[in-house]
């Protein structure tokens, strides 16, 4: 390598820095090529060997070159054995000279901040699976290793790597090019890409309990993606409702479990561990949202987020506000678990009766779900027929298919039954 | 969604079986395939076979804590032989993936139709909580 001449020293900004360059070096590299599926694996290659290699060597003065010229290098190499293999079955021009085209390191002349967003939209096409889409956006646009997201998925490296390349067969075979999507494309794709975004998000705020705490925080991965992606879209009420949404819910995060990593619910929770830090930035982002008209789904769960977070006391809580929201909510994106999330609050403003009367017309839709029997028990508790909400508590909790849960539920009925003998 | 897939075999009918050599193997390719192709589809997580029942041990604590162990009780009627841990997209896939295994060729080829139980892997928790 040329290029070590001057570095600098590894720091803890350093593997920020470096996740930061992965997609734009994709970018640039896919498009040199002209072939996002080998790109993206000489990407990943170049970014292992920059983790293995900058923390004892230092951190290359100009890192975004070095990672474009080792992908490159990769790349070109690949051509080249896969020209020489072709040449001995066939003869075939020598075209790698034509193929792998001179890295001009100093210039940034084919740099484009728009790279991570046409990387965002590829990763999360409609052709791909959930899970699919999850695992090829980490990778290609977070820059996390394949080691490190099967890590945080709790699966083997070698699923996560096949995840990952039949993602990329997907988008091969159904001929999504590396380039910007028309503007009325991008408007049909863009809730499939906040979907995927909050997805990781969720899964990374569902398990930062319990004994995973080796595990990469995909929370956090999922806050910084949705950044850098209103970074981009800067005007779009829902990008920046997502991001709110995100750092209002994530600002719980300390209060949620106890001492025994018991789940402890939103009305019991310690208000003083909640991150004030993030609340107060997730309230900017979305009255700035909110002015601009248009609003979302993610925006109105995102309000519905901040009405909680600004009830200095449990009871202080607007409700009524909350159930407007809901109603709101109700008609952007209809569903049977937004229709149970506006009972629970119309049972808050109106009494529990009339939540549990809401209850009765999600029995069709939401049968055998555990959170309809959740709520149920909860609302029984408060009209005060503990023999019923002892028993929806229990069938809830053979339903659910999370122990912290699971505990949390069976501990409730447990409460009640001591306190009713 | 993780799932787990329990094969369970007859106390009666667990030891080697007594197949051809021809149907044996037929039936050990099915399996090693199955787990290439799990693998392939990147819903792998784990799968292991078990050792016959009669090396199980009942192990309880004794009044000072120590291990008494004992024998297996032999009015057990099913053992658990092997399972597979699967991370898939639906409820639906982990139950074609069961019917598949569910169809691994025993003698002369024919397809055995072993019961498999399917139940959900516990996760954690949705963030949303009451």
């Amino acid at each position: 390598m040329t290029m070590t001449a001057m570095t600098s020293k590894w720091d803890a900004n350093s593997e920020h820095l470096l996740r930061e360059l992965a997609p734009q070096v994709l970018g640039t590299v896919a498009r040199r090529f002209r072939d996002f599926v080998s790109a993206e694996d000489a990407v990943q290659e170049a970014m292992i060997a920059a983790f293995t290699q900058w923390p004892q060597e230092g951190v290359p003065e100009n890192p975004r070159g070095w990672l474009i010229q080792v992908a490159s290098r990769r790349l070109t190499d690949q051509v080249r054995s896969d020209i020489a293999r072709r040449e001995r079955e066939t003869t075939v021009a020598r075209e790698a000279e034509v193929i792998a085209p001179m890295v001009d390191l100093k210039s940034d002349s084919d740099m484009d901040p728009h790279d991570t967003l046409i990387l965002l939209f590829m990763c999360c096409h409609a052709a791909l699976t959930s899970s699919s889409a999850i695992a090829l956006t980490l990778r290609a646009v977070g820059g996390l290793t394949t080691a490190e997201i099967a890590n945080a998925y709790l699966v083997p490296e070698s699923t996560m790597a096949q995840r990952i390349s039949r993602a990329k067969q997907s988008i091969k075979t159904s001929g999504v090019g590396f380039r910007m999507p028309s503007p009325q494309e991008r408007a049909e794709r863009l809730p499939a890409v906040l979907r995927v975004l909050y997805l990781i998000f969720n899964e990374g705020y569902a398990s930062s309990i319990g004994m995973q705490m080796q595990r990469l925080d995909l929370a956090r991965e999922a806050i910084r993606l949705t950044r850098a992606m209103k970074a981009l879209l800067p005007d779009d009420g829902e990008v920046t409702g997502l991001l709110a949404l995100m750092l209002l819910t994530d600002a719980r995060r300390a209060a949620r479990t106890g001492p025994e990593e018991e789940l402890i619910p939103l009305d019991k929770q310690d208000r003083n561990l909640w991150d004030q830090e993030e609340i107060c930035e997730g309230i900017e982002l979305l009255t700035a949202a909110l002015a601009k008209g248009a609003v979302g789904l993610y925006q109105l769960q995102a309000a519905i987020a901040a009405v909680h977070d600004e009830a200095a006391r449990a009871e202080d809580t607007d409700w009524p506000q909350i159930l407007a929201l809901y109603e709101l909510l109700m008609r952007v994106s209809p569903g049977a678990i937004v229709s149970l999330n506006h009972a629970i609050a119309a049972a808050m403003v109106h009494g529990p009766a009339r939540g549990l009367d809401l209850l009765k017309t999600l029995d069709s839709q939401l049968s055998g779900h555990y959170r309809l029997d959740a709520v149920r028990g909860h609302l029984y508790e408060m009209v005060g027929d503990h023999e019923s909400a002892i028993r929806h508590y229990r069938i809830a909790a053979g339903r659910t298919t999370s122990i912290p849960e699971q505990n949390y539920l069976i501990t409730q009925a447990a409460r009640l039954e001591e306190r009713s003998t | 969604m993780k799932y787990i897939l329990m094969m369970n075999t007859m106390r009666a009918g667990h030891g080697v079986p007594g197949w051809k050599q021809k149907d044996l193997q037929a039936h050990i390719a099915f399996m090693m395939n199955l787990n290439k192709d799990l693998q392939r589809a990147g819903e792998f997580v784990s799968a292991e076979g078990l050792s016959f029942p009669d090396q199980a041990k009942q192990v309880r604590a004794g009044k000072d804590g120590t291990p008494i162990t004992d024998g297996i009780f032999p009015e057990s009627k099913e053992f658990l032989a092997g399972f597979w841990i699967i991370d898939v997209d639906s409820p639906e896939r982990a139950y074609a993936i069961a019917a598949k295994i569910s169809s691994a060729p025993g003698p002369q080829g024919a397809p055995l139709n072993m019961p498999i139980e399917v139940r959900p892997v516990m996760s954690a928790p949705p963030p949303d909580m009451l």
